[in-house]
């Protein structure tokens, strides 16, 4: 996984674009802070989002993390392997870890989230807090 | 050590075995007036041991637990007390356990024993009237934010928002949404408590309370509260105080005296009843004379000579069976009882002389994030140290000693919350002390050893990994021993 | 006194370790005009033996002993074997907190593994938990359960022989969440069942599920089975209550009968009446719940050399880590009550439990058939109960009927008229296993001489 063509969310999501088709995944820092995911709710296939819906979330033994939907559209493809295998999340964040793919409503959304430059000077100013 | 734990009673089951007796049904199955269709013929897998396995099995496992009665205990927040025996005998007397739909002029002993201890409570917190009927401290949370939500709706406007410090328990959020209410932050300062000037700028006309923990939950009496509750109640606000940690001022000052509208009490933490493994707790609620009317059902009054109950009312309607947890109520009333006024001030007095003990033998070997006033609980943190905070505690469970409260309040980073309590002798204090000396020196000298920890325990760190995953919460037939 | 081991030398040592002349000093911040106020309202310390004397002097102003006991209604009088006591009030099982350092509370802890299994045992449900408050606020646990796992749905249809009290709870409890409704259906006087009709229809798009009673609160067995295939048909949830946990033995289980989830009380379970708490809420629930459940929940690990142990676990739902956003509220809960009930069913074990429990209702069968040879009193539901039935009193006002029965030393039973109009003239009576024949036949004599 390329992360330079990552985008990523002050939430620490990562979206990844193919054609009019956007992965969705949490990034390092995020699975660090969560620790060892034990459960993945997912969205169901054909779920309508709009961009900011809390639409899955990821529990680890001590939080559980809400995803919010970066930018909008409809749920086309689920990780299913992260139910028998939460793990992955924090194995492979950007590649195995992946949790959902969505038909974008307007790719327009994705400039207002970070490039990866922009993501690691966010993570810089929280870690020196 | 390698205790093994005893086989589970699934496991050590047999046909034929049997644990109890009870004379036979005097009827004959012939006369049974439900259809077959509605009966059960067997309850699968189901135990049957014998008397002797049952006792062997729960005494075994009662061996592998810590307990006030076998060590110091000191949880902060949790008023980890003595738990008086006498307390027991009283409350295990067969007369006081009547059903609950006993006719009243039969149980005017029990309805004594609730007003009395209504009275006390009124007595030592300068509150109007008081509930008996929450379970437990979030239970009397949800009540009380409810009195708070219907009072301002009677006014016009039940408002929108109640305001909770960043240093608040869980359950204060948790009950205030329960209640139909969202929630705000605010930040404590930088002594530890919650300024005037910070209220001000988060407060509005959306603003229906604040949540207050007094003292909190940092160890830090709350010395703007009287402010704070005129600034709130000229904003047309309430005052609503988790008394949770009441054990740090009972009979110092009461709540009612510093403009609070409505109060709960833990009476499994200030008033000595046992905590059980968890429960059960009861968790009354006090409220200012211009709050009475919203108290829930069921309302004991004394007419006369009789006691009488009402189960309707203009209140906030019925939150629990029956009375409330009664006979947890008969044990904080034996307590109160036996301290009187000549020992009720020794509990605060005692506790925070024992909390500061603490603080001045260990404020030089760990951080203090707070220079402020001590009450009942101190609090350090994990700064400067080579291990977490879990890993101390866990290295303490190897000499005998409970932890402290780990990870909260949140406010504090690698929080180690202790609050000894006034039942603990200064010999104990003092072997605390020396113990937490000897680990933090471990700690700087072998990091490891304490990450491993503990050692002598029953079974040595569990992985909770494996248990959130595998989600093992019942025994099933294919689980044979092990 | 005894329960502050400081002496006055050891305070005095510490003030001075503290460098501080005197205790108030450490009190500094409150307000000093409000700080030691007055004790003189308080009354004095009463020593040990002075105290025994005078409770007992209080629970002789208790008749309730002078009678025998018909009462029901959500509390139940039954027979608890003496290892239960003796057990549970063992210091290392009443003392301690909640097990959140697992190492040093295996006891607490598997106690409770073995408690969450024999529920789920006796419910046929997949997952326990380990005890909520008592049945009325396991019942309003269990509609918030059915409407946040519903999500788009706000309904909740409740029944209205549900125990009244219960009913009471669930209103306070859905009150302040106003984005919730409740809506009602009847059920028929001639059965004292559930209106099926009525469900049917009432149960709509926005309905995420029905709360209902079984054996239901006039003590009649509804039609579990057909309830939950109606409403499931519908895309809703089928919660069932029991507040009388000894039906749970004899009649067929929840699980069997496809109910989504059961709560209910379990103070039948090894609990003294105890003038109505501590009792014992439960919640036991199908797996597509398990994340949802309000409460704790124990399961089972390893630890670092591979040793079986248990530890709380999902707590991640749970107020101190959820907050605002948990399933409940619910911190400490009801464990001792719950250690009890789990020694009070593995002494009983299964042949106990199916005996007693069908002794409950062959000593209610009999009194049933009894009455039925006069004809100025009636049972008014003759078959389908389990341990309560609805007598009616057709001669005398209802009033009379319990001050005659008081004067033969009876307490006859709940009067209906507390909760229903149209039961004026009628008293809920319980039979357990404790009522021996010759009790059963005084009471049926005492109400024949009503005549």
């Amino acid at each position: 996984m390329d992360l330079k063509k990552l985008r990523f969310t002050k939430e620490h999501e990562w979206v990844s674009v193919n054609g009019d088709i956007a992965t969705i995944g949490i990034s390092d820092y995020a699975q660090k802070e969560l620790g060892d995911v034990v459960y993945v709710e997912l969205p169901s296939v054909g779920d309508t989002i709009k961009k900011g819906d809390p639409c899955s979330n990821i529990e680890s033994v001590k939080a559980v993390s809400d995803i919010y939907a970066p930018i909008s559209g409809e749920v086309t493809e689920v990780n299913e392997n992260l139910e028998s295998s939460p793990e992955l999340i924090n194995q492979s964040p950007y590649a195995e870890g992946w949790v959902f793919k969505l038909k974008m409503d307007d790719a327009g959304e994705l400039k207002e989230l970070m490039d990866q430059p922009q993501y690691e000077e966010y993570l810089k100013g929280i870690l020196e807090e | 050590m390698t205790m093994k734990l005893p086989e589970l009673i699934f496991n050590i089951s047999k046909d034929g075995k049997n644990g109890y007796s009870f004379s036979e049904p005097e009827f004959s199955d012939d006369i049974m007036a439900v259809d077959g269709k509605y009966r059960r013929t067997d309850i699968e897998n189901f135990p049957q041991l014998s008397e002797v396995e049952i006792v062997r099995h729960y005494t075994n496992l009662s061996h592998l637990n810590h307990s006030v009665d076998s060590g110091f205990y000191p949880l902060g927040s949790c008023t980890m007390k003595y738990n008086p025996k006498i307390n027991e005998k009283i409350a295990g007397m067969e007369e006081l356990s009547a059903h609950p739909y006993a006719p009243l002029k039969s149980v005017q002993g029990n309805l004594e024993i609730m007003k009395n201890l209504e009275e006390w409570l009124t007595k030592i917190t300068g509150m109007a009237a008081f509930t008996l009927a929450p379970a437990a401290g979030a239970h009397g949370e949800f009540v009380g934010v409810k009195i708070v939500r219907q009072h301002l709706a009677e006014q016009g406007d039940p408002r929108k928002i109640i305001l909770i410090p960043d240093s608040a328990h869980g359950t204060n959020p948790a009950s205030a949404h329960f209640s139909g209410y969202e929630t705000k932050e605010i930040p404590s300062n930088a002594d530890g408590i919650i300024d005037v000037e910070t209220l001000k700028a988060h407060l509005n006309k959306d603003v229906a309370a604040l949540m207050m923990t007094n003292p909190n939950t940092l160890g830090i009496f709350e010395k703007n509260i009287m402010e704070i509750a005129g600034v709130l109640h000229a904003n047309g606000s309430l005052l609503y105080m988790d008394g949770a940690n009441m054990n740090a001022f009972m009979g110092i000052v009461k709540p009612g005296d510093l403009g609070v509208d409505v109060l709960h009490l833990n009476l499994h933490k200030t008033f000595s009843t046992p905590h059980g493994g968890g429960g059960p707790g009861s968790g009354p609620i006090g409220v200012a004379p211009h709050m009475v009317k919203h108290l829930p059902v069921p309302i004991i009054s004394k007419k006369g000579d009789e006691y009488q109950v009402s189960y309707f009312n203009q209140g906030i309607g019925r939150i629990k069976n029956f009375y409330g947890n009664f006979l947890v109520a008969v044990r904080a009333l034996v307590y109160v009882m036996s301290l009187g006024k000549e020992h009720l001030r020794k509990v605060a007095e005692d506790s925070v002389l024992n909390a500061n003990y603490i603080r001045k033998n260990l404020e030089n070997h760990l951080d203090l994030p707070y220079s402020s006033k001590t009450l009942h609980e101190v609090i350090f943190s994990d700064k400067g140290l080579k291990v977490k905070t879990l890993d101390i505690a866990k290295r303490l469970l190897d000499f005998g000693i409970h932890p402290f409260t780990v990870y909260f309040p949140l406010i504090v980073h690698g929080a180690m919350m202790i609050e000894p309590t006034e039942t603990e002798s200064l010999e104990t204090l003092d072997e605390f002390i020396a113990t937490m000396k000897t680990v933090l020196a471990e700690a700087e000298e072998n990091p490891a050893k304490l990450e491993q920890a503990p050692y002598t325990t029953p079974v040595r760190r569990l992985d909770e990994v494996f248990a959130a995953r595998q989600l093992i919460l019942r025994w099933k037939p294919s689980q044979t021993e092990h | 006194m005894r329960y502050f081991p400081l002496t006055d030398p050891d305070r005095e040592k510490i003030l001075k370790t503290l460098g501080i002349k005197h205790i108030k000093e450490l009190f500094s911040d409150i307000p000093q005009d409000k700080a030691y106020y007055s004790l003189d309202d308080i009354p004095s310390a009463v020593p040990e033996d002075e105290l025994i004397k005078r409770f007992q002097a209080i629970a002789r102003k208790n008749t309730f002993k002078d009678y025998t006991s018909f009462l029901g209604g959500g509390a139940y009088n039954h027979f608890t074997p003496e290892v239960v006591n003796y057990l549970s009030q063992k210091g290392e099982f009443l003392t301690p907190y909640t097990p959140y350092q697992p190492e040093v509370s295996q006891g607490s802890l598997q106690a409770m593994f073995e408690y969450q299994t024999m529920m789920t045992m006796l419910t046929g449900m997949d997952v326990s938990n380990a005890s909520l408050y008592d049945g009325g606020t396991a019942a309003a646990e269990g509609v918030l359960l059915a409407l946040r796992k519903g999500r788009k749905k706000n309904t909740i249809l409740v029944a209205r022989n549900l125990h009244p009290e219960y009913i009471e709870i669930i209103e306070s409890y859905i009150r302040d969440l106003v984005e919730y409704k409740i809506e009602y259906v009847d059920f028929k006087r001639e059965t004292g069942k559930i209106d099926i009709n009525e469900l049917e229809k009432k149960i709509c798009e926005s309905c995420a599920g029905f709360i209902f009673q079984s054996p239901n609160f006039l003590g009649v067995v509804e039609d579990t089975r057909e309830i939950s295939d109606i409403l499931h048909q519908k895309n809703a949830y089928s919660v069932q209550v029991v507040t009388e946990a000894m039906s749970l033995p004899f009649l067929e289980s929840p699980g069997k009968n496809n109910v989504d989830i059961v709560v209910g009380e379990a103070q039948s379970f090894g609990l003294p009446l105890s003038y109505g708490g501590p009792f014992l809420g439960f919640m036991a629930v199908k797996e597509e719940f398990i994340r949802h459940m309000p409460g704790r929940l124990v399961g089972q690990t390893v630890d670092v050399d591979g040793k079986r142990g248990y530890v709380l676990t999902l707590s991640t739902r749970e107020q101190h880590i959820k907050r605002e956003k948990a399933t409940s509220n619910i911190c400490s809960n009801q464990a001792w009550c719950a250690l009890k009930a789990g020694i009070y069913l593995s002494t009983m074990g299964k042949t106990g439990l199916m005996k007693i429990a069908k002794t409950n209702h062959l000593n209610t069968a009999y009194f049933t058939k009894e009455i039925e040879k006069f004809s100025h009193v009636s049972i008014k539901y003759k078959s389908n109960f389990f341990n309560e039935v609805v007598l009616e009193i057709k001669n005398i006002p209802v009033d009379d009927f319990f001050k005659k029965s008081e004067a033969h030393h009876i307490l006859a039973g709940v009067p209906l008229k507390w909760f229903y109009k149209d039961y004026e003239n009628a008293v809920l009576v319980n039979f357990t296993e404790l009522h021996k024949k010759a009790d059963i036949d005084t009471f049926i004599r005492a109400i024949g001489e009503l005549k």
